[in-house]
């Protein structure tokens, strides 16, 4: 095989490169993922927005079919009814994100800044449980939080709970559920983040007359962030929109909008209602997502 | 006294987490009166023994099993053909793409699997397996690029370089410099989809027709009881994840 034989691309290639050019090749790449991505979520999506501007044609029968009415009453109509729901998904997810937080950040910084040899060893420990099914874990909290398990009754002789107090089927099972499942989304931006922060200039500002708080404070705290935002972001996010927590390990009175949407979807089958809830529940996160993507920039997105 | 703090936060912290999985393990011993597997009441080895007895957990396993593979393979190589382009090249619609890519992670699972469930029925196809694969593949395919792109973002061009210096064409290039380097990254972004894939409960609940997967068969039985086979089962998953998992760091130590 001459040289210049073997330099020569295969005859695909060349015609590829004979009639679209070398500029094409990138898109080439992009077209198989992305017309799936087309196909399967952002039409998907966009038709959702339709439904929820829908009204079955014949009141109460959802095999009629429906109509496209532009019923923007279906979103405030939908509000209204589930209010309580939706203020208690933010408020849950909102309280589990910053107990994750709480909890995350100093096992994050204690690996990173702690872990020396061990660090790999450790993160894998971290990840370890969460190789358990999602559902079997929330299960487990279930029996954790049983009215006879010790946690209760250990709360109970403190005094933290009353002698009939219980923890299932109350916010608090369900927000510690929460807390819990999503645990690992909150550690691994922390860890990746702080772990990037050059020791020295720690070391720098003691050497300034820095007390290890104001050190922290000045220093760690701020290098820190984008790991606490997107910690924080991959935590809030799915959490504000689970319903497994809530199911399993609360009643009724805990549901979430999660729930609301499953059941209007898979058994009421009222789906104007269920799409506005969903589109409703997704605006709202981009509003809190947009102001991030303006400060960082699409590419700091993926990765 | 100090620094002792951190470390015993961290053994604290490491608890906390391992508690839950400590339950299950232990559950899958115990001696449960009745449907109900939430109260101790002692220890036996039976549902060990009996672990296919309730078929159904089984066959729920074999499909979740079978969707992952399929799901995370599609998904890998569609996703690592994007990351391919948004590393090697500068093209227009660079944005479009990263934000393309950005918004199925940002969405809730209960929209990406309602808007499905609501484009099969307009388009009449039935949900079952195919459509659940159709779905993970949707949101694996973010998780990919970030993983691929992770990898070939620190990677070393001069070795491609050196190849085509000594006359390999842009194909061979790629195919016997390129992609085995790379491979690491693309296992190791096939595997997070596997485990994604396996574990989705609010996607495949939306999505799923007629078909049961593991996650779902945990939900239909968590109301009338689960089966202690269930607890057997996640056990053995996550043993073998576990035992995987130190393999693979062991194999890598040796390498380097």
């Amino acid at each position: 095989m001459t040289t210049e034989a073997a330099r020569r691309p295969p005859g695909w290639a060349r015609w590829i490169r004979a009639k679209l050019g070398r500029r094409a090749v990138p898109y080439l790449l992009l077209i198989p993922g992305g017309l799936w991505l087309l196909a399967f979520y952002v039409i998907p999506v966009a038709q959702l927005a339709g439904v929820s501007l829908q009204e079955p044609l014949q009141a109460g029968n959802p095999q009629a079919g429906y109509e496209l009415t532009w019923r923007w009453a279906n979103y405030s109509d939908a509000f209204s009814d589930f209010s309580g729901q939706f203020y208690r998904s933010f408020l849950y997810a909102g309280v589990a994100t910053i107990a994750a937080l709480l909890i995350a950040y100093p096992l994050a910084y204690a690996i990173a800044f702690r872990g020396g040899r061990y660090k790999n060893l450790l993160l894998v420990l971290v990840l370890m449980p969460f190789l358990t099914p999602f559902l079997l874990r929330t299960l487990a909290w279930k029996v954790i939080l049983a009215d006879s398990g010790w946690v209760v009754e250990g709360m109970q002789s403190i005094g933290l709970l009353p002698s009939n107090g219980r923890l299932l089927a109350t916010g608090w099972a369900v927000i510690a559920g929460i807390t819990y499942n999503f645990l690992a989304f909150m550690t691994l931006p922390l860890y990746v983040s702080l772990e990037k922060i050059d020791p020295s200039l720690i070391e720098a500002a003691n050497d300034l007359y820095a007390s290890p708080a104001t050190a922290f404070r000045k220093v760690t705290l701020p290098l820190s962030m984008p790991g606490v935002v997107a910690g924080t972001l991959l935590t809030f996010i799915p959490a504000a929109g689970d319903y497994i927590n809530a199911q399993l390990l609360g009643n009724p009175q805990q549901f979430m909008i999660g729930n609301v949407i499953d059941s209007r979807f898979l058994r009421v089958l009222d789906y104007p209602t269920a799409a506005a809830l969903s589109f409703t529940l997704m605006l709202v996160i981009l509003a809190l997502i947009i102001p991030y993507v303006r400060a960082a920039g699409t590419e700091e997105l993926v990765a | 006294m100090r620094r002792r703090v951190l470390p015993l936060y961290a053994a604290l912290a490491l608890a906390y987490l391992f508690l839950p999985v400590a339950v299950v393990i232990l559950f899958s011993f115990n001696d449960n009166q009745g449907r109900f597997n939430f109260t101790w009441q002692g220890f036996t080895l039976k549902h060990w023994a009996g672990a296919f007895d309730v078929p159904a957990i089984f066959d729920s396993l074999l499909v979740s099993l079978r969707i992952a593979f399929f799901a995370a393979l599609a998904a890998t190589i569609l996703g690592t053909l994007i990351a391919l382009a948004l590393v090697r090249y500068y093209f227009r619609g660079r944005s479009t793409t990263n934000l393309l890519l950005f918004l199925p992670m940002a969405t809730p699972e209960v929209v990406l699997g309602s808007s499905l469930l609501a484009f099969f029925l307009t388009l009449r196809v039935a949900t079952g397996f195919w459509t659940i694969v159709i779905a993970h593949i949707m949101f694996n395919i973010s998780y990919v690029v970030v993983t691929v792109k992770a990898r070939l973002t620190g990677f070393d061009r001069h070795l491609e370089e050196a190849a085509m210096d000594l006359y390999a064409n842009e194909w061979q290039t790629f195919r016997k410099v390129t992609l085995p380097m790379i491979m690491p990254g693309v296992f190791a972004a096939f595997l997070l989809g596997f485990a994604l894939s396996f574990d989705d409960f609010i996607i495949t609940n939306f999505n799923s027709g007629a078909t049961v997967t593991f996650p779902l068969y945990i939900w239909g039985a968590a109301r009338v009881g689960v089966p202690p086979q269930v607890n057997v089962f996640g056990t053995a998953i996550f043993v073998i994840t576990v035992s995987l998992m130190f393999v693979n760091l062991w194999a890598q130590r040796r390498r380097a």
